[in-house]
């Protein structure tokens, strides 16, 4: 952990050469390079690697967890007329509420989309896969149903390939992807919020290679469909939130885990 | 004093009247008659041209996000192209009521063609009996009518392709058209362009089609 700082403070001075510092340190984000900055870097990791003591006493660095969060629609695509206001509003809205608690916890948190912009679905898959993310999220809202609705690609999974067709790149995940949905369904329970469960084809997931759930938000009914329900409510809105974040920090915890084993 | 001839005209005329008086009534009963008996042999039931048959309908519910069969008796022709359209018109017919658990309006027109084509095999052969490839060509009006979200889209696309299975069990994988044309979604979620399966995992895909 410590060279990584020691070569984070070397070149800080150009915001170029932070990206390959990251680099060093197992993770794969994009960036321009500063041929002045990589050489500093360059000679700031030879001295701390001929400092053997500090290396040898500072343990790997953990990579970056990072989460994906799609805001489902944008811009011309309006998506679900939830009351008085679009689909695209609401989970544009969910997406920044989440991407804070995320990062306050530690996450490295990549958005899709941060305004009201128009995306594709194979944008959307493009912008994940670039993240190289352990958990990705679409976003979405709908009047009908009640609670939460979970879903996770209907693709059948298929064994690991070093090259996936870009269309059902999810196939190889859909393991990875179901016991993340367990995750979060354990949670979304545990915040009293109504869930059900279902798979289906989403073209944006479809495409993502990482472990990957679509969520719907419906408003919270009770179990005979009677009284007042809607996706304003305040409190329903900071339990589903606090419930995906918690979902998340509990997939963390088991990734690293699993990686410890 | 009345002159003769007056009072033959009169009562000549007064015969006349009475005469004609006497048919028309008699011509009034007939037409009666007759009318009355148009009615009794005027068609009062729809002729049923097919024997009633059962037919399974594996129908959604957004409450619970479900897909569950019901079993209906229904008058079903043989040809199966035609079956498979009757069966999927109940279905949306049962989305289209007023208390339908998975609301969606359109009813049994929102089905234009529901088109079946022989599978190959990998050796490029097609076999009598063997599986066959559905083409639901829905209409632009329940597509434009669809209420959008994630899961109505996925249930109605689910109960399409599970009920096609139920009914046509040849039927092992479902394409969706509109209008006669590819659709990317149904209303901005469920995947349009893909083929369906219709067994046990009825939505999974085999691959993505350009």
């Amino acid at each position: 952990m410590r060279w990584i700082e020691v070569m984070w403070r070397e070149s800080s001075d150009s915001g170029a050469s932070s990206s390959f510092a990251l680099r060093t340190a197992g993770q794969i984000t994009t960036g321009s390079h500063n041929r002045r900055g990589w050489f500093r870097a360059m000679a700031a990791l030879l001295a701390i690697t001929a400092s053997g003591p500090i290396f040898a006493q500072s343990p790997p660095a953990a990579p970056r967890f990072v989460v994906v969060l799609d805001a489902a629609h944008g811009g011309d695509d309006t998506g679900a007329r939830l009351g008085g206001e679009a689909e695209k509003a609401y989970t544009l809205a969910l997406s920044i509420r989440l991407r804070s608690l995320l990062m306050a916890r530690g996450f490295a948190v990549v958005t899709t989309r941060e305004s009201d912009a128009t995306l594709e679905p194979d944008s959307r898959a493009q912008i994940a896969n670039h993240a190289n993310a352990q958990a990705c999220i679409s976003l979405h809202a709908a009047e009908s149903g009640s609670g939460v609705h979970l879903f996770v690609s209907s693709l059948a999974p298929v064994q690991d390939a070093r090259f996936l067709p870009w269309k059902t790149a999810q196939a190889a995940w859909i393991m990875r992807s179901l016991s993340f949905a367990g995750v979060v369904n354990s949670a979304l329970s545990h915040a009293t919020v109504p869930v059900t469960l279902g798979r289906t084809a989403l073209p944006a997931i479809d495409s993502m290679s990482c472990a990957a759930v679509a969520i719907e938000v419906a408003p919270e009914r009770s179990t005979d469909a009677q009284g007042p329900a809607s996706l304003d409510d305040p409190d329903y809105q900071a339990r589903v939130a606090n419930a995906l974040a918690a979902a998340l920090v509990e997939w963390r915890s088991q990734a690293r885990e699993d990686r410890e084993q | 004093m009345i002159p003769r001839h007056q009072t033959v005209l009169f009562i000549f005329l007064l015969a006349a009247s009475i005469i004609m008086g006497v048919l028309l009534w008699n011509q009034l009963r007939r037409a009666h008659d007759r009318l009355l008996r148009g009615e009794d042999s005027a068609p009062t039931q729809a002729p049923l041209v097919t024997p009633a048959e059962q037919a399974t309908l594996m129908v959604a519910n957004d409450a619970d996000n479900t897909v569950q069969p019901r079993i209906l008796s229904l008058p079903l022709p043989q040809n199966p192209e035609a079956r498979a359209q009757a069966i999927l018109g109940k279905l949306l017919d049962l989305y289209a009521a007023p208390d339908a658990a998975h609301a969606v309006p359109g009813g049994a027109s929102s089905i234009a063609q529901v088109f079946l084509v022989p599978i190959a095999d990998a050796k490029g052969s097609v076999m009598a009996n063997g599986p066959q490839l559905a083409v639901v060509n829905l209409t632009g009006a329940f597509v434009a009518g669809h209420p959008s979200g994630l899961e109505t889209e996925s249930l109605t696309v689910l109960s399409i392709c599970s009920t096609l299975n139920a009914n046509l069990p040849r039927v092992t994988q479902v394409r969706f058209l509109v209008d006669g044309q590819p659709r990317v979604t149904l209303a901005g979620h469920a995947d349009l362009t893909r083929t369906y399966l219709t067994n046990e995992n009825a939505t999974a895909d085999v691959g993505a089609h350009p």
